[in-house]
């Protein structure tokens, strides 16, 4: 997975009535923690995953991420909500 | 007790349609008077707005045919706008470049399209009507406007053969989901039923080329294969339980629990234009009175199985259909005392004669 980004159709939201972040696909949602939701945000097609963890570590004063971003993204392109920009 | 929360809102916005498949789940009296009161626009963006506050998620625009709703566009930003992800359930036929684009930029999610067959002839005596060529044009549309697209192609004894070039057509036309649906018998589906009812042994060559195909092609396309339930001996929970996590609304503005409920007598359905929907969901006769367990009968009050919770009883309208009573156990249940009915509706197809849906009678294709 080089530039990873959401599959198409996939679009982030947060619902307010249950209080909780989602990723809606068509005819479905997934539910997603925070850190989950803010990976997926950075998933834009143009960052690298190196790129999403670094960005990520700023905002955590610096912890290493990188295993936690890796399995996660792993885990959505199994699921096909996450896509490689670059293939 | 906690109140569930629905997840789909399906929109029902027209009845009118231009084709006439036999099967089609609408009710028989869609020509009715009162189904030609259809709601106004701003009656739609209220009841999209109330939905979300009562949780949903996901907006179903579908009919009779969406497209013939001259203000489908503003309906697409309003469901964009009351943060709901919206797919629009399209025969295809109006879905031209022009409008597509339009309904991409108002916010439109998904677009899902359905083809009665994947050959032309075939699809258009299906349908009552030329539709086939385009649909495929409305395909590659949605595709080159980068829409995520699922086709729908309800299935049955004279289209069942066909499935490998459903499957294939999906493939071809960039798919990212088939629904391969099986008829469920409600609507004009019970009218058509003696010429929709497959047999056995082609809904196993059915599954069976679905099972290939996915292992040819992999996650590539989501394809979604159910089996028609008269072939099981435990009921499914309809909508996911009664008054669980779908409201229809019809395009009159009644709200049912169900596209089929308004088949049960005696059941009253509220309509948007004089209640909020908060109201209909949480305390209208018609989401209350099959909700939970507590209406159950035996045998499903002593279920064997402790099946309550998981599959509700089943279908309310196919037990009214088999046993004349909706608050019947499902005979599809093997613990039914008509399960028997069951069985021998499995009796397959004795006519290959379709009556058309129709409004008025159609010109035939
Ligand atoms: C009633 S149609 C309305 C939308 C549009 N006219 C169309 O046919 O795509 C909604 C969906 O239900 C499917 N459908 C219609 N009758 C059905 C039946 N008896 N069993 C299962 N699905 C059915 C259609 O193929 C379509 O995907
Ligand atoms: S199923 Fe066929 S007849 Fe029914 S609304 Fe859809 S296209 Fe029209
Ligand atoms: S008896 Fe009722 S609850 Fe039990 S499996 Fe049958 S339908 Fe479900």
């Amino acid at each position: 997975m080089t530039r990873p980004r959401l599959a198409t159709g996939a679009r982030l939201g947060y619902d307010e009535v249950r209080k909780e972040h989602v990723l809606l696909v068509p005819e479905g949602a997934v539910r997603l923690n925070r850190t989950a939701a803010e990976v997926l945000e950075l998933c834009d097609g143009q960052r690298s995953v190196d790129e999403i963890v670094g960005a990520l570590s700023e905002r955590y004063d610096g912890a290493d991420l990188r295993d936690d971003v890796r399995g996660l993204v792993e885990a959505m392109a199994q699921k096909g909500l996450v896509v490689d920009a670059a293939a | 007790m906690q109140q569930p929360r629905p997840f789909t809102l399906i929109a029902e916005l027209s009845y009118r349609c231009p084709l006439h498949c036999p099967y089609c789940s609408n009710p028989v009296d869609i020509g009715a008077e009162k189904y030609r009161r259809e709601l106004e626009t701003e009656h739609w963006i209220r009841t999209f707005h109330e939905g979300r506050a009562l949780g949903v998620l996901q907006l179903a625009l579908s009919g009779g045919e969406p497209m013939l709703r001259r203000d489908l566009v503003e309906l697409c930003a309003a469901s964009r706008d009351a943060g709901l992800y919206s797919s629009l359930i399209t025969a295809g036929t109006h879905f031209t470049r022009e409008r597509a684009e339009a309904l991409k930029s108002a916010g439109l999610d998904h677009v899902q399209i359905s083809v009665q067959s994947p050959n032309a002839e075939e699809n258009d005596r299906i349908a009552g009507n030329r539709s086939f060529e385009k649909k495929i044009a409305a395909a590659r549309v949605a595709k080159e406007l980068d829409f995520p697209l699922t086709i729908n192609c309800v299935l049955h004894r004279q289209n069942l053969d066909r499935v490998e070039e459903v499957l294939d057509l999906a493939l071809d036309l960039g798919a990212q989901r088939l629904e391969l649906a099986n008829t469920q018998y409600y609507g004009w589906a019970v009218a058509n039923q003696q010429a929709l009812m497959p047999t056995w042994e082609q809904l196993r060559r059915a599954e069976e080329a679905v099972e290939r195909f996915r292992e040819r092609v992999g996650p590539k396309i989501d394809v979604l294969w159910v089996l028609p339930d008269f072939y099981e001996d435990l009921p499914k929970p309809c909508m996911g339980g009664w008054g669980r996590t779908a409201i229809v609304v019809a395009p009159n503005g009644e709200v049912l629990p169900c596209q089929a409920a308004s088949t049960i007598p005696g059941l009253e359905f509220a309509n948007v234009r004089e209640h909020p929907l908060e109201w209909i969901w949480n305390e209208s006769d018609a989401f209350t009175r099959f909700r939970g367990t507590e209406w159950m009968q035996e045998p499903c009050r002593s279920c064997p199985l402790g099946r309550q919770e998981a599959d509700f009883g089943g279908c309310r309208c196919q037990a009214l259909r088999l046993t004349g009573d909706a608050a019947a156990t499902d005979p599809v249940c093997r613990f039914s005392p008509h399960h028997d009915r069951v069985v021998a509706a499995r009796e397959s197809a004795q006519t290959d004669e379709f009556v058309y849906r129709a409004i008025k009678r159609p010109v035939r294709a």
